[in-house]
């Protein structure tokens, strides 16, 4: 056992129980733990945020002379328009920040309207951005699949007859998965079609289509299970080595 | 048997708790060092890193935070050193707020284990916002997302930029994330100017990334702490995700049996009211 001697190893392994420690019960430990991610995570994104994004994009070229990539000088926008008396900073740069500051006015409630602006602004350029390839990545390409697969049309008599000739574990699924598929995704889009009523025809295949929205969560689950069973791990292993010194 | 059926449904969760807690604890202190099998789309991943000739720049795209680095960094290990290992520069870089230390940490440990050298080996870029905008900028210029590396020099200073512009020059990209990021990178990245993609992504969302690898927009996907293990396996560097293994063993059959019991428990009390109505009362 070699117990770790590093401050921030003990700090982060005392958080670590008090955050566990709400499995208990809630408790002030667990209160005051939460209430300190909350912060730190906060306050981390945005001086992140800030130093990323809004200093070198925005005040560095307003207020600082700094030097660009190849190792030029290039003056701030300020100091041109003092030194030169002329102004060197393009739409392009005070436009986004101007934009940003909008958003700021939701905080002034007599003002709040303010903010529409940028943010229109912003779901429209991102629309436009997106939906080429949105459309593309995540539509078209999906149906594309939904029938073909590795350049061959999933359902496909001839995979039928490879397993009728040669029955096997392999071949079987061959065959039968890609019209399972083609089954599947059709009856589960006629689950969430409402503009009819769900009875006769229709509402036999949006049962179907109910059984496959069944398997799918239970796969969903059963990944969300692994996914926090992992985590806990990842900590308790961070307990018994960085902590504790148990295990390598 | 009903006394305790009854029981059973109404267990103090605590004790859950503790069993789960044991289950965990005690295959990390006494491994079992249990057999792990590899699955086609992680081994899809491999092989297309080994296809990739020396000195093909791989982009690796570090977009988590440290809630999800449980998972998530022991398969970005694990590249890595198959890159390294493979003489395949990497450039490092996150779209995640939160991954910059997470990153930089993983780089610098695995380039000491193998003697990368930063500017030479890889390039680590650091964070830049945008997310979409950082991919449909790499299209055209990787300087017009990173004009410096994240020490402040100028890429063109690095000798393993030099000859690397944009996804031309790139011979794969792989993303590890623990949010939509895999999403964006096949819209933009992949649909838009043609690079091959692979992801690593956490167990809760590997089912949804499925349906990209049917279609090869993925050309690989390595899910959660077992596709790390199985990463793990295939390097032959058993680390983290092969500790994890146990544990994850242990549990899974313990909440399967649970989830059983409770069924089966949950079966037999419910029927019990309609059987006392149908029984005979008896008569006065």
């Amino acid at each position: 056992m070699h117990i770790s001697m590093n401050i921030w190893v003990w700090v982060a392994a005392a958080l670590t129980l008090c955050i566990y420690s709400f499995l208990y019960k809630d408790n002030p430990f667990y209160k005051f733990a939460e209430h300190l991610f909350v912060g730190v995570s906060a306050g981390y994104i945005m001086v992140m945020e800030f130093t990323n994004n809004i200093i070198p994009n925005l005040w560095n070229p307003l207020f600082v002379n700094h030097f660009d990539e190849k190792g030029r000088l290039v003056s701030c926008a300020f100091y041109q328009l003092f030194h030169d008396g002329r102004w060197n900073i393009g739409l392009l740069t005070l436009l986004p920040g101007l934009l940003g500051l909008m958003v700021l006015a939701r905080l002034l409630p007599k003002v709040g309207w303010v903010s529409r602006w940028p943010l229109a602004f912003y779901f429209g350029a991102y629309q436009g951005l997106a939906i080429i390839g949105a459309m593309q990545a995540w539509v078209l390409a999906q149906v594309f699949g939904t029938l073909v697969t590795q350049g061959n049309p999933v359902f496909s008599l001839a995979l039928f007859s490879t397993a009728t000739q040669h029955p096997g574990w392999t071949t079987v699924v061959a065959a039968v998965s890609g019209p399972l598929m083609i089954v599947g995704v059709i009856a589960t889009l006629t689950y969430f079609f409402f503009s009819t009523e769900h009875k006769g025809v229709v509402g036999g295949v949006a049962k179907v289509g109910i059984v496959y929205l069944m398997v799918g969560f239970g796969a969903s689950f059963g990944y969300t299970v692994m996914a926090r069973v992992s985590l806990l791990i990842g900590r308790i292993h961070f307990l018994l080595a960085d902590w504790l010194g148990v295990v390598s | 048997m009903h006394a305790f059926l009854d029981k059973f449904l109404h267990i103090d969760r605590r004790y859950i708790f503790i069993a789960v807690a044991i289950g965990v604890v005690l295959p990390l202190i006494f491994p079992l060092k249990l057999k792990i099998t590899t699955t086609p789309p992680v081994e899809r991943v491999y092989r297309e890193i080994n296809a990739l000739k020396p000195g093909t720049p791989v982009l690796v795209s570090v977009d988590y935070d440290p809630s999800t680095e449980p998972e998530l960094s022991p398969m970005t290990v694990a590249l890595l050193r198959q890159c390294f290992a493979r003489k395949l520069p990497v450039i490092i870089m996150t779209l995640h707020p939160g991954g910059p230390g997470l990153a930089l940490g993983i780089s610098n440990k695995v380039a000491a284990e193998t003697g990368a050298k930063e500017g030479e080996d890889y390039v680590f870029l650091g964070y830049k916002a945008g997310g979409s905008a950082v991919m449909l900028a790499f299209g055209r210029d990787i300087r017009l997302a990173y004009p410096y590396d994240y020490n402040g020099r100028p890429l063109d200073q690095l000798p393993m930029m030099r000859n690397i512009k944009n996804y031309d020059d790139i011979g794969m990209v792989v993303t590890i994330s623990g949010s939509t990021f895999p999403d964006a990178w096949i819209a933009y990245a992949h649909e838009r100017f043609g690079p091959k993609i692979a992801a690593g992504v956490t167990a809760v969302m590997a089912a949804d990334y499925y349906p990209y690898l049917s279609t090869n927009q993925l050309v690989g996907l390595v899910g959660g702490l077992k596709g790390a293990a199985e990463y793990e396996k295939l390097i032959n560097r058993p680390d983290r995700g092969h500790l994890g293994m146990d544990a994850q063993t242990i549990i899974h059959i313990f909440i399967i049996l649970l989830i059983l019991l409770g069924n089966v428990a949950y079966l037999i009390t419910r029927a019990r009211p309609a059987r006392a109505d149908a029984a005979p009362t008896g008569g006065a």
